[in-house]
């Protein structure tokens, strides 16, 4: 069974009395340890679906299910509950709170898991020295570069140690010779089975990985898929679920 | 654990906006200032009114007063005895319940005289011993009247310190003590040797006044002269110090004997004073001398008992509405303060809807943000009360300072216990708004949100 099975999943909002489906029907499976791109242009319904997959909002039709766990119908507090386990993020603008030093970010995820506060620390830590920057803990984000903000935010998104990693356009904010570093500590993660989804419009960062989703006005475009066509073989014709 | 944190990011948060919160929490620390403050004020003016009470003879005094006899016994008005000393010997005999009995035989429109020097006493009035315990006076010089005294109605008079002060001439004006036992003074012409004189009363009020050196009355221009005359002043404490006592005989034989029938001088008494065993057997005690009274009296009731109970409700009354208006200008603070800190709470979160959105996507559950933004509130009313606290240490002092003739103010702790408490609902209340707000932010508009 994939980790992540999506069945005919559809967002339909209403903007204006105008309907509009984010995303249309989408189906998709992805396995535990896949390093998987979802590229689109803006407004393709990609951060939708990443929203989705997030366990950030519900999907309108459909049925979605992460690790075994049907997360469509769950109430908000049990996606909280997922996002904190099962989920990591890792953003565009970092977003790391500014008031807080490196370390108490890293924290935070596991302050609401309830873990104890040595654990706490000496898991934060851990994390930190896996990204590099275990002698900028008491720093605040404001004082480190942006590259560096966004090795915090992995470490934060890692240290619940969960199924997913989520980046939306990690590298939109870096210059290019930073992203690709950042880029390389992705492409490290999966080798050590680490299950990581992209979100990216550009395709040189789609690149990177083993299989890219191409997400055009709510639809599944194109894959290219290892599993059905070998790999760096385009299969133009939407995958039907 | 999760507590413990949330309140530690509380704390960060209105550490980092020092001086905002400052000014926020001003509306709580006012309101808790001026609640422990105003209770204090009320308390040392109810310790104020209960010291003059005591001054008056204490709580468990009770006066047997004359009354019209009631009208189904009108037609018997005339064999109405009035209160007499067998009235004061049945009741030291037959009434148990009653601790002491003191009669008192007053003397109207005296003036007491010495060396040209003129006054009027409170009052002027024939008691026994017992007086002593019944109005609560100590004997500072001199002695009280024997057996002998009463007996032979000796001529012998012990004063109160006003009384020497006006005839001759106070020890603050002196410079000196002045001790007149052994003086001879008149008491409407009659002259009387002085044997003992009391304690000087006064309450705290005047006891400040006295120690801080204060002028309580202002500079009048012109000869020195008695404002007013007849009874200026009303403070039980004056009364107390301007006294005249004689044996209760002499009184009668001295001042009575041109009244009455049959050779005997008119012996109604002005007054019965009795003292229970316990306040708890104030009914029956008072039902007991009832009783008696109407033995001595054949059946006609032409006396009433009057307590000080009634003294009690009013001062409780008074107490209670000053409780009241305080109460009620501190509350209106502490709710101020709280819309202060709700207004805050609200432009707070609205800075923080893209960190409260970064919060929920890494797990924050709706009910966290709520604790946390609930908390922040309650935290900033605990230290706004805590501040206020201190501050009405310094507003007391101040308010001392303003009127030092005032009874002391009073801080009590569980007053300040109370402030601190409500502060903490003002908090609660305060933030429960922005808390729902915040709580109820959808993750990806406030991860959007710029």
């Amino acid at each position: 069974m994939a980790l992540l099975e999506l069945r005919n999943v559809s967002k339909i909002y209403t903007l204006g009395g105008e309907v509009i489906r984010a995303l249309d029907d989408v189906s998709l499976d992805i396995d535990g340890g896949e390093f998987v791109s979802v590229i689109g242009p803006s407004g393709s319904g990609k951060s939708t679906l990443m929203h989705i997959l997030g366990c950030l909002d519900s999907p309108t039709h459909g049925t979605i299910q992460l690790d075994g766990q049907m997360i469509h119908s769950a109430s908000a507090k049990q996606l909280a509950h997922i996002r904190n386990q099962k989920i990591g993020f890792v953003f565009q603008f970092f977003n790391l709170l500014p008031k807080m030093n490196v370390l108490q970010n890293v924290e935070l995820p596991m302050i609401y898991a309830g873990i104890s506060g040595a654990r706490r620390r000496e898991r934060a830590m851990e994390m930190l020295k896996m990204v590099g920057l275990e002698n900028r803990a008491r720093h605040r984000p404001s004082q480190l570069s942006g590259g560096q903000q966004q090795r915090v935010a992995i470490a934060r998104g890692l240290v619940n140690d969960p199924r997913i990693l989520f980046a939306d356009e990690p590298t939109g904010n870096l210059d290019s010779h930073t992203g690709e570093a950042i880029l390389e500590l992705f492409r490290e993660l999966s080798t050590k089975g680490r299950t990581i989804i992209l979100v990216t419009h550009d395709p040189e960062i789609a690149a990177v990985t083993s299989r890219r989703i191409e997400i055009r006005d709510g639809k599944i475009a194109s894959q290219v898929d290892p599993r059905l066509a070998g790999l760096d073989r385009v299969a133009t014709a939407p995958v039907a679920g | 654990m999760i507590l413990f944190n949330t309140i530690l990011i509380g704390l960060k948060e209105i550490w980092t906006h020092k001086f905002r919160s400052l000014l926020t929490m001003l509306g709580i620390v006012l309101g808790v200032s001026s609640l422990v403050a105003m209770a204090a004020i009320v308390k040392g003016m109810e310790n104020g009114m209960k010291e003059a009470m005591i001054a008056m003879g204490g709580l468990d005094k009770v006066l047997i007063e004359e009354q019209k006899v009631p009208i189904h016994q009108n037609h018997l008005r005339d064999m109405a005895p009035g209160r007499t000393i067998r009235d004061v010997i049945a009741l030291r005999e037959s009434a148990p319940l009653i601790r002491i009995v003191s009669p008192e035989m007053g003397l109207d429109r005296v003036m007491v005289s010495r060396a040209g020097k003129w006054f009027r006493p409170s009052e002027v009035v024939g008691v026994w011993p017992e007086v002593l315990e019944m109005n609560l006076y100590e004997l500072e010089h001199g002695r009280f009247f024997t057996d002998l005294d009463e007996e032979l109605a000796k001529n012998v008079c012990v004063i109160g310190t006003g009384v020497r002060d006006e005839l001759f001439g106070s020890p603050q004006e002196a410079g000196r003590e002045i001790i007149p036992i052994g003086e001879q003074i008149h008491i409407n012409e009659q002259p009387f040797i002085i044997v003992g004189m009391f304690k000087h009363y006064e309450s705290e009020m005047e006891r400040k006044i006295r120690e801080e050196g204060l002028q309580s009355h202002t500079a009048t221009a012109g000869p020195s002269r008695q404002r007013g005359w007849g009874r200026r002043n009303w403070n039980a404490f004056w009364r107390k110090n301007n006294v005249v006592y004689t044996p209760l005989n002499t009184m009668w034989v001295r001042f009575r004997a041109a009244t009455g029938t049959n050779n005997v001088p008119y012996p109604t008494l002005s007054d019965i004073d009795i003292k229970v065993h316990s306040l708890e057997m104030l009914e029956p005690a008072l039902q007991q001398a009832r009783n008696v009274m109407m033995m001595t009296h054949g059946g006609i009731e032409d006396f009433n008992f009057r307590t000080q109970e009634n003294q009690i409700e009013d001062i409780n009354k008074r107490i209670k509405n000053a409780r009241l208006s305080g109460g009620i200008i501190a509350g209106l603070s502490l709710l101020v303060g709280g819309i202060g800190i709700m207004n805050i709470m609200l432009a707070s979160i609205n800075e923080r809807i893209r960190e409260i959105g970064i919060c929920k996507a890494i797990g924050a559950t709706s009910g966290s943000i709520f604790l946390q933004i609930l908390i922040e509130s309650v935290v900033i009313a605990l230290l706004g009360a805590l501040a206020g606290l201190a501050a009405s240490k310094g507003l007391v002092v101040f308010l001392s300072e303003l009127a030092p003739s005032q009874n002391t103010p009073v801080i009590q702790p569980q007053v300040m216990g109370i402030a601190v408490l409500f502060s903490g609902l003002v908090g609660v209340v305060a933030g429960i708004f922005p808390a729902i707000k915040a709580a109820r932010l959808h993750p990806i508009g406030a991860l959007r949100y710029e």
